[in-house]
């Protein structure tokens, strides 16, 4: 009989990868927001598994909160799932479905034959699990990436304010 | 107490990502392609926290939480990009923006 942690390892990954295929075929760009929704969800499940309970609560706070948040409010903004056309030509998706499988492929020997030797998880101190950790880390180790971080999100802050200006003043330019 | 290995979840997040991959080549809407670049994000980041956790490290997980925040940036500027586009363009399909083809 397989026990819960099992379980809950079979049911959040069959449900992600479900989610994730519901991402890529459904016609509806609404839809296939939700979907993606609902796979970050499966994602944080397994994200709390594997004990980092702040990475997962952080994913469900940026992710589905903010970005498919911000997903939505665009598809309904510009308003394009009714004239849209979903008529694959053939190549394009044999092209697609031949090298998804060989990317796969690639991967999955990495996973399966890669000698990927790990003990066992029960043995091991759950390190994501304590919130003191992260902070020590980020303090000292990767401070200078938190600033750099810190410049980045105002950069694309900026970046986004002048992208989303009308710049009538530069059509004289043309 | 047997709970899963490093190699499933190694396995789930290469199907994920090759799942995205997926997505990127087939769709022809802009924002649906742009959902699978997440999606691949995603998976790469479900890689790191599982490598993490069975090393016994916190990098992976300082990682993530780096990727996470650059993610949130990424997706306003390239949300931003796509709008502009709409509005010189009129249009979020991939095929019919093809003026540097010609």
């Amino acid at each position: 009989m397989p026990d819960l942690a099992q379980f809950l390892f079979l049911l959040f990954s069959i449900f992600t990868v479900l989610c994730a295929v519901g991402v890529v075929v459904n016609k509806n760009a609404v839809n296939a927001a939700f979907c993606l929704l609902l796979c970050l969800v499966g994602v944080a499940g397994l994200f709390v598994q594997l004990d980092a309970y702040l990475l997962a609560f952080i994913l469900l706070l940026v992710y589905a909160g903010a970005v498919v948040a911000l997903f939505l409010f665009i598809i309904m903004l510009l308003d394009v799932q009714g004239r849209q056309s979903f008529g694959f030509s053939g190549l394009t998706t044999f092209a697609g479905l031949m090298s998804f499988a060989l990317l796969l492929t690639g991967l999955g020997t990495i996973a399966v034959r890669g000698h990927l030797d790990a003990p066992r998880l029960n043995r091991l101190a759950a390190d994501g699990a304590h919130m003191k950790l992260y902070a020590y880390h980020l303090f000292t180790t990767y401070l200078l990436p938190v600033q750099i971080i810190g410049f980045l999100l105002l950069i694309a802050m900026l970046g986004v304010i002048v992208l989303s200006k009308k710049h009538d003043g530069l059509e004289d330019l043309k | 107490m047997m709970t899963a290995s490093l190699n499933e979840y190694v396995i789930i997040s290469a199907l994920l990502f090759c799942i995205g991959f997926f997505g990127v080549l087939l769709r022809r809407n802009t924002l649906v392609v742009y959902m699978s670049l997440e999606l691949m994000l995603v998976a790469s980041t479900l890689a790191l926290v599982a490598f993490s956790r069975f090393n016994n490290t916190m990098d992976g997980n300082i990682f993530v939480f780096f990727i996470l925040t650059v993610a949130a940036a990424e997706v306003a500027v390239g949300l931003a990009i796509i709008v502009a586009l709409f509005r010189k363009r009129h249009t979020v399909q991939i095929d019919k923006l093809d003026s540097l083809k010609n």
